[in-house]
């Protein structure tokens, strides 16, 4: 990691040496660097920035974007916004790739992205709020919004004949938002929900709060909180009481390390995960190996690699670098018509708009964006067989 | 009838059980902190992080006992472990007596001055516990981890509810009684009790009499260590080890102690049950229990919920303060804080 991280820094600093006379362009990658997802993020803007590599020297006149990097911390919207100030005032970026959590990414598009008029791309952010903000069209994610997953849920439990479910969700902006995106399809699918109660993560013992869901009387239980966190604790303690012993799970539940914790109690468990088994996914893995990322596979890693991707693309549509111009061109290269591109034929999609032709990017996590500037996103229903997530189908 | 006992089965499994054991974790932890003050007078904030930090040492003895193939068969190995964590963590109390607390003692500083110097020796065991363990969670629970599962419960009544019984739950228990037991027998009967609760009473007149003051503080942090470990291990082998809730269970601890009476030993087990049980209780939901027990005309549709579960604490914070002002001596007349 270190040698990662000192190789890629004399790398950076020889690129801006080499291009320093007006052919570098400044894209933003802030993140969190630091704070609860900071095992995820340095994957994540390495992904980013593989895409930047791939386009080196490729882009308008011989441009090479080179990525700046701004800690968002996920948590404190203060230092988030003041990070993303630097970048667009100090380091004047044409575009930022993030933010990463859903209530820094809002603070950082509402205080500062908007009124700049700066295009942010975040590979993240799943909370339905966003869908909402006052954006005037700058703010796009490549993650899906979790009104999504809400949905996707509520129609799972419906082929599955489920009517009647307990809930429970972490107590943040991502489980407060799908809890309340899940009862609400899942209601207007005619089913029922008994009890919707937050939980909080890192206690020690979550016996009352089991005690409390039972008693609402459904025999499903809905778990939409961290597999490492509450989430897990709450399972472990309903499987112990004999409260609940058929579970579903959102995509911050899905993990091996919570089939190892239970065991074979969890067989059966259904739940959703983003993501799609497209050649877009694959590909991404063979670029990513040969760019020497230290991982292929991490979460978000595709949808980081497509924000940067996106913006690159709409760069070059736009012959420009004005960022105004770069927003009016984004949902052009992400939708039909056009080509189809995937990860790795950058080069390919570049010549294509040089040429004055028009490409349809897929990218690694099949990107189909909204008319709000938001992945359409699939999902994968898993079920819990023979100790391990199997995929049911892609919906 | 049937319905009564699906009632019943339902209030001891969500109710009663985790109530009893949670309820011995609290005891216990409260003895540790009436004792100190009814002897060295001083609330001692440091209690939570002293039962993580004697906690973490049984943590890492059982692992270094599962890593050489130790184990204790059906019980858990974290038992094995106990006595050289209850003996590392009286060494280390001891250590920082001599550091800190001895210092006060010497020149005479109001009790208020030790409450403080105990803040301070919090947050350092605090940062020595995260240095050596880490903030997160530790699972050193081995062995058969059921007497009863709800689901062979089920199977074997007929009933609705099933009944589950962690062999963690009725440890606590036993374990929380035979030390009570000790310790009372200790305070009561051997010369060295007596002496520690002579010098409780009057301190003059204690130190007129021959009592060594030394011994006196020796043999309380001793028993304090030996208090502290014993709780944390048991919260931690019926829940999980991390140091930040071992922290927060200082609120209801000291409640507990408050309630029954601080510096009174009784009051201190009583007190742990008050709070245990209020906790539990006034979070439940009541919902199915009534519907099992009234006609069915009559069944709730609400949960019949008193406080989200998210409140549980403020439980703890509601009793500590309604004690406080209606009777501060406690439910056992102990001294006034």
């Amino acid at each position: 990691m270190k040698k990662l991280l000192l190789a890629s820094t004399i790398l950076a600093g020889l690129t801006g040496a080499a291009f320093a006379d007006g052919h570098e362009v400044k894209m933003g990658v802030i993140l969190g660097f630091t704070g609860p997802i900071e095992s995820l993020t340095p994957d994540m803007a390495a992904a980013a920035e593989l895409a930047m590599k791939e386009t080196a020297g490729k882009v308008l006149d011989g441009k090479t974007v080179v990525a700046v990097r701004a800690d968002s911390t996920c948590t404190d919207a203060a230092a988030a916004t003041a990070a993303a100030e630097r970048l667009i005032t100090a380091e004047g970026v044409v575009g930022i790739m993030g933010a990463d959590c859903s209530g820094v990414t809002t603070a950082i598009a509402n205080n500062v992205g908007v009124p700049n008029g700066v295009t942010m791309v975040s590979p993240s952010a799943t909370s339905p709020a966003l869908t909402t903000i006052e954006d005037k069209g700058f703010f796009f994610r490549t993650a899906p919004s979790d009104a999504r997953q809400g949905q996707v849920l509520a129609d799972v439990l419906k082929d599955k004949g489920i009517t009647k479910v307990a809930v429970t969700y972490t107590n943040n902006d991502y489980g407060k938002g799908l809890a309340e995106a899940f009862g609400a399809a899942f209601k207007a699918n005619g089913g029922e929900i008994a009890i919707s109660a937050a939980h909080e993560d890192g206690k020690a013992d979550y016996s009352a709060e089991v005690g409390a869901l039972s008693a609402a009387g459904a025999e499903h239980l809905a778990v939409f909180g961290y597999v490492d966190q509450g989430g897990k604790g709450i399972i472990q303690t309903s499987l112990d009481t004999g409260a609940f012993d058929k579970f579903i799970l959102a995509d911050g539940m899905i993990g091996e390390s919570l089939i190892k914790a239970i065991g074979k109690d969890l067989e059966g468990t259904i739940g959703t995960l983003p993501g799609s088994e497209s050649a877009g996914a694959a590909k991404f893995k063979e670029v990513a190996t040969a760019g020497g990322l230290a991982k292929n596979d991490g979460p978000f890693m595709p949808e980081s690699y497509d924000a940067a991707a996106l913006m690159i693309l709409a760069m070059q549509a736009a012959k420009s670098t004005d960022r105004a111009a770069i927003q009016s061109k984004m949902m052009d290269v992400a939708n039909a018509p056009g080509e189809k591109i995937l990860p790795g034929e950058l080069a390919k999609a570049l010549e294509i708009l040089k040429s004055g032709g028009q490409v349809d990017y897929e990218g690694a996590s099949n990107v189909t964006m909204t008319e709000v500037g938001e992945a359409a996103g699939s999902y994968k229903e898993l079920v819990v067989k023979d100790g391990k997530f199997a995929t049911v189908k892609v919906r | 009838m049937i319905d009564f006992l699906n009632a019943l089965v339902l209030f001891a499994n969500f109710v009663l059980i985790p109530g009893l054991a949670y309820g011995s974790q609290l005891a216990l932890g409260a003895l540790g902190i009436t004792l100190l003050y009814g002897i060295l007078r001083f609330g001692n904030f440091a209690h939570g992080d002293t039962m993580a930090f004697g906690t973490m040492t049984v943590v890492l003895i059982t692992w270094y006992f599962q890593s050489i193939g130790i184990s204790f068969g059906p019980l858990p190995t974290a038992l094995l472990a106990l006595p050289f964590g209850i003996a590392i963590t009286a060494v280390f109390l001891v250590v920082w007596d001599k550091l800190v607390y001895k210092h006060y003692r010497e020149v005479k500083a109001p009790p208020i001055r030790m409450v403080m110097a105990s803040v301070g020796v919090m947050f350092a065991m605090n940062g020595i516990v995260r240095f050596i363990i880490g903030p997160n969670d530790q699972n050193f629970m081995d062995g058969e981890r059921f007497i009863l599962k709800a689901r062979a419960f089920k199977n074997a009544t007929g009933l609705n509810e099933g009944l589950a019984i962690k062999s963690s739950q009725l440890l606590t228990v036993v374990i929380a009684i035979v030390l009570v037991s000790a310790l009372f027998w200790f305070l009561n009967k051997t010369r060295t009790g007596k002496s520690m609760r002579a010098f409780s009473d009057n301190e003059d007149l204690a130190l007129l009499s021959g009592i060594s003051p030394q011994r006196v503080v020796l043999v309380t942090w001793i028993l304090v260590g030996a208090l502290a470990t014993v709780a944390g291990v048991l919260y931690g082998l019926d829940k999980s080890f991390k140091p930040f809730t071992y922290f927060q269970l200082l609120l209801p601890m000291f409640a507990a102690a408050i309630v029954g009476g601080v510096g009174h030993p009784v009051g201190a087990i009583l007190g742990g049950f008050v709070v245990a049980f209020s906790e539990v209780m006034v979070t439940y939901a009541y919902k199915k229990f009534l519907t099992y027990l009234v006609p069915a005309d009559y069944a709730p549709d609400g949960l019949m919920q008193l406080l989200s579960t998210d409140y549980k604490f403020a439980v703890s914070f509601i009793i500590l303060v309604v004690v406080l002002l209606v009777r501060p001596t406690g439910l056992l007349r102990g001294k006034v804080i």
